[in-house]
């Protein structure tokens, strides 16, 4: 059988962000680039992001990228890469003003500035009082970023395949990326797109959990492909939740909302945060928030009928405030939750939220790997960016306001890597059918007939399973349990079957090939989190609850060979300023 | 509770029929949720969907006779039984995925994208805060496409008619106080279709899920080039 194929300088993976952003530093160059989603590009999950992105501008208080890094490693719970760390913290400032000339609507202050709003987690001089460095249009910032990102696309005539399905990797004989196999939506047919260097820009993978803020689109796909080609998968044990979800729905509400003055009430009426966090009180760390909410409802102090969730009160900021700054909020609270927060609080509860880990990587969004003892590699070809990939900058929890600080500079600078990668390695390398037959292999597997597990309930049981087991707080009892059956639901998935073998626009078959993608990143997450025996960030053991230092101050990496784990050390050397040494975490 | 979609797969199907199924509601659902339950059931059903709280605008459908995102409007404001169809006009590819091509291609045509001949400050271009407001109602749009699919100028014209969406597009950097290419783009929307053949109708404001008012931006155009002395 003959596949179609397409030549271009560089492919990438999702349009996103982090894939749009990198897109338009490529096409700017005149390199030729194809960017792959299987969505149209502004319907990408980045569209969702509410409360805005972290920069040092200091355009409302004091600030500068320095506060921005301590706080930041401190937020990461001492795991993140400082170097990686530092020059992100550096870069977000001209990376938000070249995002305000490509047109983003920033809101604005009085003198003409961007609006810039508190967050979690944030301050000034070192762990002082609160900084503003959140730069918000609205609460829509994600959606009005995206859109420019993908506008400044078209100026840029970016080649787009959109509603196209990655399928996956594909190599040259010597074992190099060479491009993807991809799955046109509508037509059902594959093509075959070579190039140089390939980028993986494929978002979160909120999916593995019931209850989640992600898209129904966010299953991981290109961890599970880079999982498949071999690489690891790094800190995969954290994973945020989001403390304010909408309560039994998990629809975002922005930590803005706490930012610009609302805070959490149990039952009671009591301000409780105040008890975990006395500095800090709502706007800690999301990780402490979201355990602080778990426990007051684990200890009956939980609003509602049934005791499930807590409130989120805003009343008091005004019809005025809520509908300048938080306008969005308002709209969804209405008509996910039936409150309308100008009069009433909003319940929430904590929600699946952000993958902490992912594909490894440098600064320079190139995928690299171990060799040896101690050094590591990097992957010629291929590159990660985006909620896809680990730089590592968040470490084990992620602040608010740096994903969307993530995506943009880590996808620009992935970008500008290739321009010079494409240019030293000009010759495209050809694919080994092999591994063309290997890629096809994933679709045609679903042809097969016969009685077999219905695909969409696997999806069903499998996330459940996560949800039960590797939540906000985990033992090792919960977590083994969890472990066997989610290795059943990985042996059942060889018999899944589907019934519907049409091929156009079938939707089916392409929610079976995210499946298998659930499956592979879900085991990730379950494996990391059961060998990782400490408290850190968003990883929190009841059975072991102290952070240690001593024995894992480590980045764990997952591979999906027989579920096997690694280790490599953490960078704690900055590129130009002191080191952060580890430090008892309190907010 | 009894709802009606429309089916069709080019595959097996030789024309479009309308099939019922039985879905159980419960409090707050959404139709998306309904559709998500027929899927359940019937797992050859397709329909585009991704956010799940109005925001991507991926799942725009018919529902009984009315364009709106099914993700965001909830089932009881739907009289029974619920008949769901594709979007108007457009090209079925299967069951109630559109082809939404044009619609995008007019999109691209008004250039959607700020265009800035000054040099570059270093920081941050100013805009005021009332400046910044004239912004308002217009970059929330999510591109669904409700309200050129409900606009019957559009059914008419498709090629030559930019439709809703693009022109409220258009004027939102028209509107902008940094874009710096007012008069390329009121040129590029002279003639007797490209704007001018919105006669008024006001269904893309009837049906915009975010609440925006095109019609009102397509005026706005019209004034600028009044002034302009176009």
């Amino acid at each position: 059988m003959s596949i179609p194929s397409r030549h271009f300088d560089a492919l990438i993976i999702g349009a996103g962000g982090a894939g749009l952003n990198a897109a338009l530093q490529l096409a700017s160059a005149d390199v030729r680039v194809a960017v792959v989603s299987k969505v149209f590009p502004t319907r990408s999950h980045t569209v969702a992001a509410q409360g805005g992105v972290n920069a040092a501008l200091a355009n409302v208080l004091p600030d500068n990228w320095h506060w921005h890094m301590f706080d930041t490693v401190k937020g990461s719970d001492y795991l993140g890469d400082q170097d990686a760390i530092e020059f992100m913290c550096r870069e977000a400032i001209p990376t938000v003003y070249e995002l305000e000339h490509a047109g983003v609507p920033f809101s604005r202050l009085d003198n003409g500035k961007i609006y810039q709003r508190a967050f979690g987690g944030q301050s000034q001089d070192f762990g002082g009082d609160q900084a503003a460095r959140t730069c918000a249009a609205a609460d829509r910032t994600g959606h009005a970023i995206l859109h420019t990102l993908y506008q400044q696309n078209i100026r840029a005539r970016t080649h787009f395949f959109d509603e196209f399905f990655a399928l996956d990797l594909v190599r040259d004989k010597d074992g190099i990326i060479s491009g993807a196999l991809v799955l046109e939506i509508e037509t059902g047919e594959p093509l075959l797109i070579e190039a140089k260097a390939t980028l993986l820009a494929t978002g979160g993978c909120g999916q593995v959990f019931r209850t989640t803020s992600n898209a129904h689109i966010n299953t991981g796909d290109g961890c599970a492909m880079a999982l498949r080609a071999g690489i690891p998968l790094m800190d995969m044990e954290f994973y945020q939740f989001h403390p304010t979800g909408i309560a039994g729905k998990g629809m975002l509400i922005t930590e803005g909302v706490r930012g610009e003055g609302g805070f959490l009430v149990n039952k009671d009426g009591e301000r409780f945060m105040e008890r975990y966090a006395p500095r800090a009180k709502d706007l800690a760390s999301r990780d402490v928030v979201a355990r602080s909410i778990v426990t007051e409802v684990k200890e009956g102090r939980g609003a509602g009928e049934n005791g499930d969730y807590i409130l989120l009160k805003l009343d008091h900021l005004g019809a005025e405030v809520i509908d300048k700054r938080l306008p969005g909020i308002r709209e969804s609270s209405r008509i996910f939750a039936g409150a309308d927060p100008i009069r009433e609080p909003i319940p929430v509860f904590p929600t699946a939220h952000y993958a902490m880990g992912g594909i490894p990587t440098d600064r320079f969004g190139r995928v690299v790997v171990p060799v040896g003892s101690g050094s590591e590699q990097v992957v010629a070809g291929l590159y990660a960016a985006g909620e896809c990939a680990c730089a590592s900058v968040h470490g084990a929890n992620r602040l608010g306001g740096n994903s969307l600080l993530d995506i943009l500079v880590f996808g620009r600078l992935a970008g500008k890597d290739i321009i010079d990668f494409v240019r030293e390695n000009p010759y495209q390398r050809s694919v080994d059918p092999a591994s063309l037959d290997e890629a096809m292999g994933r679709l045609t597997r679903w042809d097969q007939k016969g009685s077999g597990v219905p695909a969409h309930q696997l999806r069903a049981e499998f996330r459940k399973c996560m949800e039960d087991h590797a939540g906000v707080f985990r033992t090792e009892e919960i977590m083994t349990e969890g472990y066997q059956r989610l290795c059943e639901l990985r042996e059942q998935f060889k018999d899944a079957r589907l019934t519907d073998h049409s091929k156009v626009f079938n939707t089916a078959r392409i929610e079976a090939l995210e499946l298998q993608n659930l499956i592979d990143v879900g085991l990730s997450i379950a494996v990391s989190a059961l060998h990782r025996k400490e408290s850190r960030g968003a990883h929190s053991r009841p059975d072991y609850p102290n952070r240690d230092d001593v024995h894992w101050m480590k980045h764990s990496l997952y591979y999906r060979e027989a579920d096997r784990m690694d280790y490599k050390p953490v960078r704690t050397k900055p590129l130009t300023v002191e080191s952060f040494p580890p430090k008892e975490r309190v907010y | 509770m009894k709802i009606s979609v429309y089916r069709y797969n080019p595959d097996t199907d030789q024309k479009p029929r309308m099939q019922d199924y039985e879905v159980r509601p419960f409090q707050g659902m959404m139709l998306r949720d309904a559709l998500l339950e027929i899927k359940k059931q019937d797992e050859s059903f397709a329909f585009r969907h991704s956010c799940g709280e109005g925001v991507c605008g991926s799942d725009g459908v018919n529902a009984n006779g009315k364009n709106c995102l099914a993700c965001v409007t909830p089932i009881t404001e739907l009289s029974q039984p619920i008949v769901v169809r594709p979007f108007p006009g457009r090209p079925v590819i299967r069951d109630l995925v559109v082809d939404m091509t044009q619609f995008y291609e007019h999109y691209r045509a008004v250039k959607p994208y700020l265009v800035r001949t000054d040099p570059l400050p270093e920081q941050e271009i100013l805009q005021s805060p009332e400046d910044r407001d004239k912004l308002d109602g217009l970059y929330e749009c999510i591109l669904c496409g409700c309200c050129s699919t409900a606009c019957p100028s559009f059914w008419w014209n498709p090629e030559k008619f930019h439709g809703p969406a693009a022109l409220l597009q258009a004027w939102r950097f028209l509107a902008d106080t940094r874009d710096q290419a007012t008069e390329e783009r009121l040129d590029a929307l002279e003639g007797p279709y490209k704007l001018f053949r919105c006669h008024t109708i006001m269904n893309c404001v009837d049906v915009c899920p975010k609440g925006l008012n095109p019609t009102a931006a397509i005026g706005l155009i019209k004034d600028l080039m009044l002034e302009k002395g176009f």
